[in-house]
This record gives structure tokens, C-alpha cells and sequence, in this order.
């Protein structure tokens, strides 16, 4: 599903690399944990994967296509595969928990009759059933990432990735957040979700792989924090 | 569906940024106006041309004893020129004539003037009006020749001034229109922003290029239209009100201004402003909104 080999990312000026040679597999319907301090090189990983900055060394395979290799017009297509929530959520303020999701789907082409057959039932499986009509700004920060999740997951992608997704949240919340992410991996969608969230990487008990100065320094089946 | 929606957003766009679309609208149409006024004028420049160089003449006058010998050795000369096209003899009659037309508002100055006093002339058509100089060259010293006039050289003061007014709406047209061109490129920016976060959600959610761009495009291709349309209107208020108006005096020595000229800028301003201000949103956009 998702593979990297000896992928190597030295950012312009930068003194060292971001990775360094890092080699990862990861299979269809995997939910995984990237761990790591700030500026380990997690967040670079998500980057690569959505194609947003491309490896200076090595090769990223996504979906069974080699990511570097995609026309820059062929990216909107592959994003389509993919779903992504993150640490600010990224929510438009001037739409409702509705619209917010409705918009991904509008925006890619789909009639507004498929998102009012989709959209409720999306906003259902996260636990929004009733809040539709609010504004970002009247539901609390856990409600809100559950609308990104949904907005993430509309189109049924084959991954999800997730930047820090509880970054935000209280514990409580954080929890809820992660019972929602593994309700969507077992639907079959992977889960790649990059945090320094101890707790929550200890209660999941799914595959960890801890980077470290751009180097990949664990990787273990049903692992803890460390 | 996916046009309503472009659509309301190029309506929204416009609407948001009011002030800076009027900005944009009325730069483009002064620079527009002065471009289609320069084409305009170009045209009629060249249409002018055509139409006085067919008549123009070259003139050569000749002294007052010229002796009957010296005038038809020059009718001979002129008669088996190959430069020339025809010869025509304007006799002090002919010319005191054509004097008393031409002045009749001024009685008292047609009044002075004895038909002696006017010199009789030979007017020369040439093959070619451009070789006035190779005409000149060879008749100056001929007998009995007091001087040699060639018309065009008075038109083609005329026609100076105005290919030099050309000229300068010209400069107009290309400096309005690169002020119009940044402030095409400012408000497309100015747009870009503060639709950033839909257009991050658009890219993250996978939406096509063309899609994410097109209502910016369209927004500055709206104004580019707007202010050919208005610059157009300039035109056909030019035409009716300078040179069918208060400038009819004058229209009449510089052959009138067409419809279709005037009409036919109306396609080619459109087409200059839209893809002007459309291309270059486009290429703003390419800089601002990365990937």
C-alpha cells in the first residue's frame, strides 16, 4: 500500500537531513503510529506521501504508483486516495459542519444529490448526527476534528493520513478522536498518523515506528511510546 | 453545477474587492481606449494615404518672361519622361480661377490680384509619388523655371503630426496597460488570499488545477472585458461627438472616420482584454498558489 525505499530529504540550506535513508512497508489496512520528538522527520513523511514535497533521494510508492514519478497534473487525482486531518483541523469558518464536508466532494466534481445522500451518513459515522447545521465555531475542538475526519473520509480513500490529529484536544477527547480513527481502519482504510501523544500510542497497542534524527530507530508490531 | 459554483465565486470575488475591480476596470479601459484610438488612427492614416497620393502633384511653376521655346522644350521633356504619368498645363487664367474659388470669401484679396500676377504651371502626376527627388534633380535647372512644388511634402507634414499623435496614444496605451496589468495582478492576489484557506482544502482534497484556478481567471478576464466595453464606448463618443461633431470641419480635409473602423475594435479590444488581464491572473496565480 504505502512503501518508502531509502528515502532521503535534505531541505534547501538545510545542514542535515529531515530522513535519512529511511526504508518503511506498509500494508493495505494497517494502522500505524509515526513517533519521534519535533523535527525527527514525521511530519516530513506525511508531506511525501501527499506529494507536497518530493525526496531528494529514494523512492515513495503510494497506492501501487510511484508518487515521484506523477504528473504535477495527475496529482489532484491521486490527493483523491487519499484523506488527511490535522492538528488545526482546517475547517472553513463561513461554512457549517455540513457544507465543510460538502465542499470536498463538490469540489471534485460530485452533484450536490450524491453529497445529500453522503454527507449525513458520513457525519452519522463520526458521532455528528444533529450538529450538521453549526458552525465550526459553535461546536467544541473535539467536534471539530471529527467534522475534518469526516470531510477526510467522504470520498472512501484507501488511506488516511493524520498530522498530530489530537495535538489539540484535551485527553478525554483525544481518545474519542482515536475510537473514530480505528472504527475508519476497520472499515479497511490505512491509518498513518504521526503524533508525540504517549498516552495514546500506549493505549492503542498498534505497529509504532520511532524516527530520530531522520533515522528509523524502532519498529514494532504492537508497540508502546518507549 | 460545477459553472453555477465557478460563477457565484468570479460574482462573489468581484463583489468582495469592489473597490480594486473599479481600479482595474477603468485603468484597462483608458488603456484600451488609447490602443484602439492608436488603431484607429493608424488605419486612417494608411486610408489617407491612399486617397491623397492618388491626387497629389508636383508642381513646377514657371517664371513670368518664360519664352514659348523653353516652355515646349519642358512639355517635351515632361511628355517623354517615363517617371511620368501625366503632364497637365495650368495657364495665369486657369489659375486666377481656381484662385477666385478658393478665395471667394475674401473679395477684397480676390479683388487685388490680377490673373498676371499668378504664375502659369505644368502639374505632373508621377508614376510614382516617391520620386519626387529624381523629378526635382532634373528639372531645377531647366530654362524658364521659377520653382518646384511637390505637394506631398505639404501632406506629408500632416500626416507627421498625426502619425506622431498615433504615436504618443500609443505610449498611453502601453503605459496604462501595464498599470492595468499590475493592478490586475494585485487583485488577483488579493483574491487568492483571502480565499486561502479554500483553496488549501481544494488542493488537500484533490480539486483540478483548472478548477481552483479558473475563478480568479474569470474574475480578471470580467474586467478586462468591462473595460474594453467601456473603451469602446469611448470610441463611438469620440466619433459622434469630436469628428461628427464639433471637429466636422476638420474631418472633412481628413477623410472620415468609417463605422466599421470604429466598429470593428469592438472584437479586438475584447479579445486584447480578455486575454491580457486573463493570462496574467493566470501567471499571478502560477507564482501565488504553489502546487
Amino acid at each position: 500500500m504505502i512503501r518508502l525505499e531509502h528515502v532521503t530529504k535534505t531541505y534547501p540550506k538545510a545542514s542535515r537531513p529531515s530522513l535519512d535513508d529511511v526504508s518503511v512497508e506498509i500494508e493495505k489496512g494497517d494502522f500505524v503510529f509515526f513517533i519521534g520528538p519535533s523535527g525527527s522527520g514525521k511530519s516530513t513523511i506525511i508531506k511525501l506521501l501527499l506529494h507536497e514535497i518530493q525526496p531528494t533521494k529514494g523512492k515513495v510508492v503510494v497506492n501501487g504508483r510511484d508518487v515521484t514519478a506523477i504528473r504535477s497534473w495527475r496529482i489532484p487525482n491521486f490527493r483523491r486516495s487519499i484523506g488527511c486531518v490535522f492538528q488545526d483541523f482546517r475547517l472553513l469558518p463561513n461554512r457549517t459542519a455540513y457544507e465543510n464536508v460538502a465542499f470536498a466532494l463538490e469540489v471534485i466534481g460530485k452533484s450536490k444529490e450524491v453529497a445529500r445522500r453522503v454527507v449525513p451518513e458520513v457525519l452519522e459515522l463520526v458521532g455528528l448526527g444533529g450538529k450538521e447545521h453549526r458552525y465550526p465555531h459553535e461546536l467544541s475542538g473535539g467536534e471539530q476534528q471529527r467534522v475534518a475526519v469526516a470531510r477526510a473520509f467522504v470520498n472512501r480513500p484507501l488511506i488516511l493520513l493524520a498530522d498530530e490529529p489530537t495535538g489539540n484536544l484535551d485527553p478525554d477527547t483525544s481518545i474519542e478522536i482515536m475510537r473514530l480513527l480505528d472504527r475508519i481502519n476497520r472499515t479497511g482504510t490505512t491509518v498513518v498518523m504521526v503524533t508525540h501523544d504517549s498516552n495514546i500510542v500506549n493505549q492503542m497497542r498498534r505497529r509504532v515506528v520511532e524516527i530520530e534524527s531522520g533515522r528509523i530507530v524502532r519498529d514494532q508490531p504492537r508497540g508502546v511510546y518507549g | 453545477m460545477r459553472a453555477k459554483y465557478v460563477l457565484s465565486e468570479v460574482a462573489l470575488g468581484l463583489w468582495r474587492n469592489v473597490t480594486m475591480t473599479v481600479a482595474m476596470m477603468i485603468t484597462m479601459a483608458v488603456s484600451l481606449t488609447m490602443l484602439g484610438a492608436s488603431v484607429v488612427l493608424f488605419l486612417q492614416v494608411n486610408s489617407m494615404k491612399d486617397y491623397y497620393y492618388d491626387k497629389v502633384e508636383v508642381s513646377i511653376f514657371l517664371k513670368n518672361d518664360v519664352t514659348d521655346e523653353q516652355r515646349t522644350a519642358l512639355k517635351n521633356a515632361l511628355d517623354g519622361d517615363p517617371l511620368v504619368k501625366s503632364v497637365f498645363h495650368e495657364s495665369k487664367e486657369e489659375a486666377y480661377d481656381k484662385f477666385r474659388t478658393q478665395f471667394r470669401d475674401a473679395p477684397d484679396l480676390v479683388a487685388a490680384t490680377k490673373p498676371d500676377q499668378l504664375p502659369e504651371s505644368y502639374r505632373v502626376k508621377l508614376k510614382d509619388p516617391n520620386q519626387y527627388k529624381a523629378i526635382y534633380d532634373k528639372y531645377k535647372d531647366s530654362e524658364g523655371i521659377s520653382s518646384i512644388v511637390d505637394q506631398r511634402r505639404l501632406l506629408g507634414k500632416v500626416f507627421g503630426i498625426l502619425n506622431s499623435i498615433q504615436e504618443l496614444a500609443l505610449v498611453i496605451a502601453i503605459v496604462q496597460g501595464f498599470a492595468a496589468l499590475l493592478l490586475v495582478a494585485n487583485t488577483i492576489q488579493v483574491a487568492a488570499y483571502s480565499k486561502r484557506r479554500e483553496v488549501a482544502v481544494m488542493k488537500l482534497v484533490g480539486a483540478a488545477n483548472w478548477f481552483i484556478q479558473a475563478p480568479f481567471v474569470l474574475e480578471a478576464m470580467f474586467a478586462g472585458v468591462i473595460g474594453a466595453l467601456l473603451a469602446w464606448l469611448a470610441l463611438v463618443g469620440a466619433k459622434v461627438f469630436l469628428l461628427d461633431g464639433s471637429l466636422k470641419s476638420l474631418a472633412s480635409l481628413l477623410t472620415p472616420v468609417p463605422w466599421r473602423t470604429i466598429n470593428l475594435m469592438l472584437p479586438l479590444l475584447f479579445v486584447i482584454g480578455a486575454l491580457i488581464s486573463g493570462v496574467t491572473g493566470w501567471v499571478t496565480l502560477r507564482f501565488y498558489i504553489k502546487r
